[in-house]
This record gives structure tokens, C-alpha cells and sequence, in this order.
């Protein structure tokens, strides 16, 4: 897993983890947490793949433009590896 | 005196002049008529009783925050179990001999240069095992949407100016991971028993929108 990486820009139906706010935003792995059951599949009582989870970590510059209180301020979000994109340094 | 408005009428008022608040004499919701049904098949059935429901219900409203609050005092005052907290805070607090479950518990420490805030913009995704129900606004669409977009604005609003010389870190809760802020221990408290640091160690100051008390 590349250390960049950037949430998915997919908008599908259902029972999603990965925040709306967050979707085609660059951050970096904070951490892997492990591998756990897709929430999106056990939502429905489908059976959920093991998948795995990282912490990734934002700046409030990168969510929030110019908009940002402090730029250097951070977000870290888990999201799953299947909404990650990774990106070249 | 404080209740006494002579240019109000007080016609559905208690005596301390307050509105009485109304009945609840509302239709049930779609989902409180499902939650009763299947209450009612499973206890008809056999598959669980009214008993151990009230059980379920009577743990659930025994964690408080006080149990936290014992895990942050043993954080300040043993350094080797502060260490094993940030390094995994399930098994932590396991070792205290709390109930956790099969919670994933992640600590995130407060230092003079960096500060932690928890939200679920989600849900209302809470270490629930540790610290209790969460309090109302914790589910609140405001806390949830601005604590991700103006988190300074929002601590502002807690009594909590936060200098611009210290990194702001919000951790929203989106998955399997539970979140506690292990708050810098306050000056003046070193050497404390645990018992008489843990009364400095508020709720608030575990989610990340206070700071602990001072000594008195």
C-alpha cells in the first residue's frame, strides 16, 4: 500500500463507511488497523469478505481549501482498502 | 423572585412557573412497532426474556464515565501501562479489568504541541464500554458536521480556546476503531494516587472538547 493515497470518487447505494466529505481527497496511511468484514456486506446480513482497514490522515487544508481554520490541522478517517486509490510520490 | 413574571400567563404552568411538558400521545413509529413485535416473538418464543432485557439495559446504563476516568489516572501515573494504552488501548484497559468487549480501542494522547477531538460524522459511534451512552449533542447533526469542518470554532463554543501554536487533530470515528483522548495529565498532580486523579478527569476531557480540572 503506497503511503499516498486517495478515496475513491465512487457514490454508491447502501451502507458506506467512507464519509462523503472525504471522497477524492489525498491523504496519507496514519496506520493499518487489521482486516475486518466489509461493513458494507454485513449491513445486509450478506456474506461480508474480510478486508483491510487504514487510518488515513488528511489535512484540513486539503478538505477544506481556503476554507480551512488552520491548514496544518488534521482529519484521520478509517477507510477501507477497496475505496483507496494509491498515488506515485 | 426569580419564577415571578406578572406579564405572562401562568395557565399550564407548574407552581414554579415553568410549561408543563406535553404527553406523549403520539402513534408509535414504524420502528418502535417493529422493536416491539420482535421483542415480543423472541420472549414469546423463548429466545430471551423481559429479564434479561432489562438486564442488558440496567449494563448498558451502569458504564459511566468514571470507568475512562480510572483508565486515564493509571495512564498519568504508571508509565509502563501509559505506554501499553497508546500502543493498544483495548487490551489496556482489558488488563483494568473492564468489560470491553470486542471493541477496538485506539488512545490518542494530548501534548503541549498537539490536542485530539472525537466525532462520528456517521453515526454516533462512541466508546461507549469505557465512558457511557454518549451525551445528546455528541449525536447532534451540528456537533457532527462542524467538528469535522470548524473544530476550533466548535471547541470555542466548549470554553476551549485552542492557542494556534497547537496542532488540532479530529478523528472521525467511520468504522471499527472507538476513540479516547488520553488528555495531558495537570500540573501540580505528580505523584497523585490514582483515586485522586481520576476525579480531575471529566467526560468531555475524553472526547476532546475539555481539558481535565485543575487541582483545587
Amino acid at each position: 500500500m503506497a503511503e499516498r493515497v486517495r478515496i475513491r470518487s465512487m457514490m454508491p447505494p447502501g451502507h458506506v463507511r467512507a464519509p462523503a466529505y472525504l471522497r477524492g481527497k489525498t491523504g496519507v496511511i496514519e496506520r493499518p488497523l487489521g482486516i475486518f468484514a466489509n461493513p458494507e456486506k454485513l449491513a445486509y446480513r450478506l456474506p461480508a469478505e474480510k478486508r483491510p482497514l487504514y487510518r488515513v490522515r488528511f489535512t484540513m487544508a486539503e478538505l477544506w481549501g481556503d476554507a480551512a481554520e488552520r491548514p496544518a490541522d488534521t482529519l484521520d478517517a478509517e477507510i477501507y482498502a477497496h475505496w483507496l486509490e494509491p498515488l506515485e510520490d | 423572585m426569580p419564577h415571578d413574571h406578572p406579564e405572562h400567563h401562568h395557565e399550564g404552568m407548574s407552581p414554579s412557573g415553568h410549561p408543563y411538558r406535553a404527553d406523549d400521545d403520539t402513534a408509535l413509529s414504524y420502528w418502535q412497532a417493529m422493536e416491539i413485535a420482535v421483542r415480543e416473538l423472541l420472549i414469546e418464543k423463548g429466545e430471551t426474556s423481559a429479564e434479561a432485557v432489562q438486564r442488558q439495559i440496567d449494563a448498558m446504563d451502569s458504564r459511566s464515565p468514571a470507568n475512562g476516568a480510572a483508565v486515564i489516572a493509571r495512564a498519568w501515573a504508571d508509565p509502563a501501562f501509559k505506554a501499553r494504552l497508546l500502543d493498544n488501548a483495548g487490551d489496556a484497559s482489558r488488563e483494568m479489568g473492564f468489560d470491553i468487549g470486542p471493541m477496538h480501542l485506539i488512545a490518542v494522547e494530548n501534548t503541549p504541541a498537539v490536542h485530539n477531538v472525537i466525532v462520528c460524522t456517521l453515526c454516533s459511534c462512541y466508546p461507549r464500554n469505557l465512558l457511557g451512552l454518549p451525551p445528546d449533542w455528541y449525536k447532534s447533526r451540528a456537533y457532527r458536521s462542524r467538528t469535522v469542518r470548524e473544530p476550533r470554532a466548535v471547541l470555542s463554543e466548549f470554553g476551549l480556546d485552542l492557542p494556534d501554536d497547537v496542532t488540532l487533530r479530529v478523528h472521525d470515528s467511520t468504522a471499527d476503531m472507538r476513540y479516547i483522548v488520553l488528555p495531558a495529565q495537570p500540573p501540580g498532580t505528580d505523584g497523585w494516587p490514582e483515586d485522586r486523579l481520576a476525579a480531575l478527569v471529566t467526560r468531555d476531557s475524553m472526547i476532546g472538547t475539555g481539558l481535565p480540572k485543575a487541582p483545587a
